[in-house]
């Protein structure tokens, strides 16, 4: 009988073994496994866990292995009289001292990796990076370059009115480009609660926070579209707040680059020109689809008392002083209304202003005054 | 393991006191173990309907069922009510219930104080849940409230959330002082402590724990009351302080405590696994020094709840050191526990399916655990599901499997009945299939990329999202059933002898089931 | 009860009051680690600079970033983003800030430091971050000054420094429940 049992254990740990290494689970191990991501520490990182992983089903093995034998052949039945042996000290030194010296042999590959993560020598390309309530900021420090990425999926999509798209809550605006084979530092800090900065393809994680700044570099080998989320509960929206990273080859990146700092002309360009009403309506509903929907509904009857109704507000209906005040320099003191007088430009303010005063009938009740590029331009200018 | 010759139990003073009142002015140790459990157990059930809120929320991607900002608050309350209601005060309920006998002494060493620390746990998550009617809704900053989330940018509730966290922490300190003093004072003589049941062990080292580092919780809330209210700045850059000053302080309490609500769990499963193999527990010396080492060193690992806060390199590295080693005393535990069952004699009644169930799934956890010790690899699982699925498998197929044993594996002892065993079975395997559907692919989900704490995920996590949802509700009805099960036993049932089980050892099973409503009013003598 | 018991009990209720003053004691605890080992990146006002200012050293690269924090509306940038600086040698940068408001306004500004055990070889002589608030008029502007030098000592494999600053307005309620304490207007009634 105990012949059986090792037989028919010895069948079952060897077809498991051969299902696990099959080339086929493999395959199917993409969506349940961890990213072997796009970098050589992002490899590093996926072999290391790889190791620990399989010395643990190892070990799951055995131990479960002689637990389960011990289920099936020494039941009361088989085995009525059991053994009496209740301690033997060699055994315990034993399976103290073996563990330890296997913790040393996962110890020695991890602390080689992590002693590489930590090199925070100087990168090629700086970008500071800064988590607020509910995006990301990023800035290039070389180039000065400085965009918000905000995530695009529509609020229908969330509530389940249409299809989900593809890249359903991994989507933004604004997306994080940077050169292949070329060291990116980043420079990582929040703006109000404790954010984290996560981009599995790279294997780079590190908490944003307010004051203080963490670094993490990368060299990505792959061009390629690569999606991170925020890993730090900071608020209602979260699970709202995705990285989205573009690495293209260098010609690209610098034509990238060449356009960005162009846009920043034209804004400057468009600032002066004249907008009509009905432009700025266009422009700004776009805006509010963008910015505001998620707090003020796309019905502008807001979350009150948390996230005022701008329907039929009466700020926003007969105060158009107050509402640019409130657009460029948020309210306190937990900003969860914004200074967006930093996130967007004048034409972008004015814009989401003159649509939010004609909107929802909100003209019919109120003095229909729009807000011009020239007016939020006026604000900036220094009150003394 | 000590053996009893002789005992003297015939002293009985008078029974309990009639009416409900009963309930409220008693200083028995039987009746408060009782309260404990019950308590215990609605707050399972209330942290477990908020589960299935999270779960039924994303049981889909998109929103359907409740609104981001309610969900952590959902979350949240699900966190401090399992942590702080569940499974800690079912631990001092069996603390109430079974060290006394165990050590031969008639109550605890403070049956006032032990009415006290018991009362005043309803009254601090009658707060708590509060909390929820009040404006800007319950708190929703998560169960472990880093700052700056829970001081600065906290709903007006947090207010009402310190305060219930203070009166936790007293009820937790009280008791704990209450089992120490019994321990080292009350054991009848002979019972050195190196003759203590290992359930009595655990305990005196939770307890000790729980001395060191409640208090410390109680400095970091009444440190966030004073920078919400009084104008400091501990935790707030703006003034000169640091928020991750508020992660090191709690974490400091924050991962003794999660030894705290396992220690019990390695005494029950100790016992178990020994009656049932009809077999001496194997290295019961090593099993003390492990359960020491392991509560030892929970005082030098906190800052691996920190790995991606910024720590220079030589932190990280000796966090991440210190926290593998936790594993070789934990390891030698399974390994106890597997041999004492080789050889052995055994047979499969419901306390020993779940301690069976703790053994192996506990081990899972446990190599999660490993996994998330290795920092580079970390860096992945951080924040993730990994992370929700390692910290679910050992709280509870480990620490809730572990009570639902010592349920049914004393339960006979309390109330004089025997269970339905054919229902406990039952119990056992639907919760059983319930929990690794439930969390198994958590595991999987985590890796590949979904953070937690999020109402909603990205396409490629739905299918085992969905998966997960389906064990959550099945695990869930089945707390029902195991309702059903107590309510039955305590009404009625096949009649339990004294030793109750073939195989039990210890002082509890030398008294009556149930037990009378004073034992070991005389000490009974202890020799082997 | 027996009197080992009450030896115990009164041993244990110091515990508890122990760890309790311990949890305090953290927060001074933690800024000397901090300062000795270097270990949260920030950069305190150094007693000894002095003696850092010996022979000229190696290049290094130096890169001022700033950050207003939530609610903070003035103009704030470092003078210079990006110099190279010998180590050994004394340094000096300013930052600029303006209140554009029309308040009184303090600030608070913190600097954090990348690599953060950088921070045991820069000896800031002066800093405006080691100011308790930084008192602007309406309309005021202000070059804000920084003197340091980068020790001989810094190890050879940092070859850049970032130094970070982040502005906080002092004023400002801790929370939505001073806020509303202080009856100052939370949310705009509208």
């Amino acid at each position: 009988m105990f012949k059986k049992a090792t037989t028919s254990f010895n069948c079952k740990v060897s077809s498991l073994l051969i299902a696990l290494f099959s080339s086929q689970t493999f395959a199917a191990w993409d969506d349940i496994n961890m990213t072997e991501g796009v970098t050589a520490i992002s490899k590093e990182v996926f072999e290391l866990h790889m190791l620990i992983f399989w010395i643990c089903v190892v070990i799951g093995v055995i131990v479960f292995g002689v637990m389960f034998y011990s289920m099936f052949a020494y039941t009361k039945k088989k085995n009525p009289n059991p053994s009496t042996f209740h301690e033997n000290t060699k055994v315990e030194l034993a399976w103290t001292i073996v563990p330890f010296l296997i913790l040393v042999f996962m110890a020695i590959p991890a602390s080689n990796t992590l002693t590489t993560i930590y090199d925070d020598s100087a990168g090629d390309i700086n970008i500071q990076v800064v988590g607020y309530q509910w995006k990301w900021q990023y800035k290039y420090l070389e180039d000065e370059i400085d965009f918000f990425s905000n995530l695009t999926t529509d609020l229908d999509e969330i509530y389940n009115k249409t299809p989900k798209g593809e890249h359903y809550l991994e989507e933004v605006d604004e997306v994080v480009v940077i050169p292949v084979g070329k060291k990116i530092r980043f420079l990582i800090t929040a703006n109000d609660v404790i954010h984290s900065w996560w981009m599995p393809d790279f294997a780079i994680k590190q908490d944003a926070i307010p004051g203080f700044i963490n670094t993490a570099w990368t060299v990505v080998d792959k061009p390629g579209t690569y999606r991170g989320k925020c890993t730090e509960l900071c608020g209602k929206n979260h699970g709202f707040m995705p990285v989205v990273v573009k690495a293209v080859p260098q010609d690209e990146y610098d034509s990238w680059v060449k356009n960005k700092k162009e846009e920043a002309f034209k804004i400057a360009e468009l600032t002066e020109k004249d907008w009509t009403k009905e432009e700025l309506f266009e422009r700004g509903e776009e805006v509010y689809a963008k910015n505001c929907v998620a707090c003020h509904q796309t019905n502008g009857q807001g979350i009150p008392p948390i996230f005022p109704a701008l329907a039929g507000s009466d700020i926003v209906m007969n105060d158009a002083s107050r509402q640019i005040e409130i657009l460029m320099e948020g309210v306190g003191p937990t900003y969860a209304m914004q200074a967006f007088g930093k996130q967007l430009n004048e034409i972008d303010i004015a814009a989401v202003i003159t649509y939010s005063r004609n909107a929802w009938s909100n003209a019919e009740n109120g003095d229909g005054k729009i807000v011009t590029p020239k007016d939020i331009v006026d604000y900036k200018k220094p009150k003394v | 393991m000590s053996a009893v010759i002789e005992s003297h139990d015939h002293e009985h003073h008078h029974g309990p006191a009639k009416g409900i009142t009963r309930w409220f002015y008693t200083t028995n140790h039987k009746d408060i173990g009782t309260l404990y459990l019950w308590f215990s157990f609605a707050m399972f059930l209330i942290g477990g309907a908020m589960a299935m809120v999270i779960r039924a929320e994303l049981f889909q991607p998109g929103m359907q069922i409740v609104e981001p900002e309610f969900y952590n608050q959902m979350l949240t309350l699900h966190g401090l009510i399992m942590v702080f209601g569940a499974v800690m005060p079912a631990f001092v309920g069996l603390a109430n219930w079974l060290v006394p006998m165990m050590v031969g002494a008639p109550d605890m060493a403070l049956p006032r104080m032990n009415n006290l620390s018991f009362w005043i746990l309803p009254f601090a998550f009658t707060v708590l849940l509060s909390s929820l009617f009040m404006e800007g809704g319950a708190p929703n900053f998560g169960w472990t409230f880093y700052a700056p989330l829970s001081t600065t940018y906290a709903p007006p509730s947090v207010t009402f959330f310190i305060f219930s966290v203070h009166i936790m922490g007293a009820s937790s300190i009280m008791g704990s002082i209450n089992v120490i003093v019994t321990i080292m004072n009350m054991r009848a003589p002979g019972m050195t402590l190196m003759k203590m049941p290992l359930f009595v062990w655990s305990w005196l080292i939770t307890a000790y724990l729980l001395i060191a580092v409640m208090p410390v919780l109680a400095g970091a809330v009444t440190m966030m009351l004073m920078d919400i209210h009084f104008g400091t700045s501990f935790f707030d850059a703006a003034g000169g302080g640091d928020p991750v000053l508020f992660q090191h302080i709690f974490w400091f309490f924050g991962h003794p405590e999660v030894y705290i609500m396992i220690l019990p769990a390695f005494g029950i499963t100790s016992h178990i696994i020994e009656t049932f193999s009809r077999k001496q527990l194997f290295g019961h010396a090593s099993m003390v020094w492990a359960m020491t080492s392991i509560a030892i060193l929970s005082f030098v690992v906190w800052a691996h709840h920190m790995f991606t806060v910024g720590m220079p390199l030589a932190a990280e590295l000796f966090f991440m050191w210190a926290t593998m080693l936790i594993a070789v005393p934990t390891g030698v535990k399974v390994f106890n526990w597997v041999t004492t069952m080789f050889k052995g004699s055994i047979t499969y009644e419901t306390p020993m399916l779940f301690s069976i169930a703790f053994v192996v799934l506990f081990t899972i956890g446990g190599f999660s655990g490993l996994m998330l010790a290795i920092t580079p690899a970390d860096f992945q699982y951080h924040d993730t599901y990994f992370v929700v699925a390692h910290f679910h498998y050992v709280l509870v197929p480990g620490a809730i499997f572990s009570i639902m044993a010592a349920v049914y594996f004393w339960i006979p002892k309390w109330t004089g009945n025997m269970y339905d065993e054919r229902l406990g079975k039952l119990h056992f395997w639907l919760s059983f299939i319930g929990v690794n559907v439930t969390f198994f692919p958590q595991h999987w989900i985590g890796l590949a990329g979904m953070p937690r704490r999020v109402p909603d995920y990205a396409l490629q996590f739905a299918d085992w999202n969905m998966v997960s949802s389906v064990g959550a509700f099945l695990f869930g009805a089945s707390q029902i059933l195991f309702l059903f099960i107590v309510i039955k036993t305590v009404m009625g049932g096949k009649k339990a002898t004294p030793e109750v089980w073939e195989g039990a050892r210890g002082l509890e099973w030398t008294v009556e089931s149930p037990a009378p409503y004073h034992t070991f009013t005389t000490p009974p003598k202890v020799t082997q | 009860m027996n009197e080992g018991g009450k030896k115990t009990i009164k041993l244990l209720c110091f515990a508890v009051l122990g760890m309790f003053t311990f949890s305090f004691a953290l927060v001074p605890l933690y800024d000397v680690f901090c300062d000795i080992t270097g270990l949260n990146g920030k950069v305190t006002q150094s007693t000894n600079a002095e003696t850092s200012i010996t022979a000229e050293g190696r290049e290094i690269g130096l890169q001022f970033i700033s950050h207003n924090n939530a609610g903070m509306p003035w103009v704030f940038k470092p003078s210079k983003k990006v110099l190279k600086i010998k180590t050994g040698t004394l340094h000096e940068a300013t930052f600029y800030a303006k209140n554009t408001t029309n308040k009184i306004m303090t600030a608070r500004a913190v600097n954090s430091v990348a690599p953060s055990n950088a921070k045991n070889y820069i000896k800031k002589i002066e800093c405006f971050c080691f100011a308790e608030g930084i008192e602007l008029m309406p309309g005021e502007e202000i070059l804000l000054p920084i003197k340091m030098v980068v020790d001989n000592e810094l190890p050879q494999e940092i070859k850049n420094i970032v130094l970070s600053y982040t502005i906080f307005d002092s004023n400002i309620e801790h929370s939505i429940i001073m806020n509303h304490d202080s009856d100052h207007e939370m949310e705009p009634s509208i």
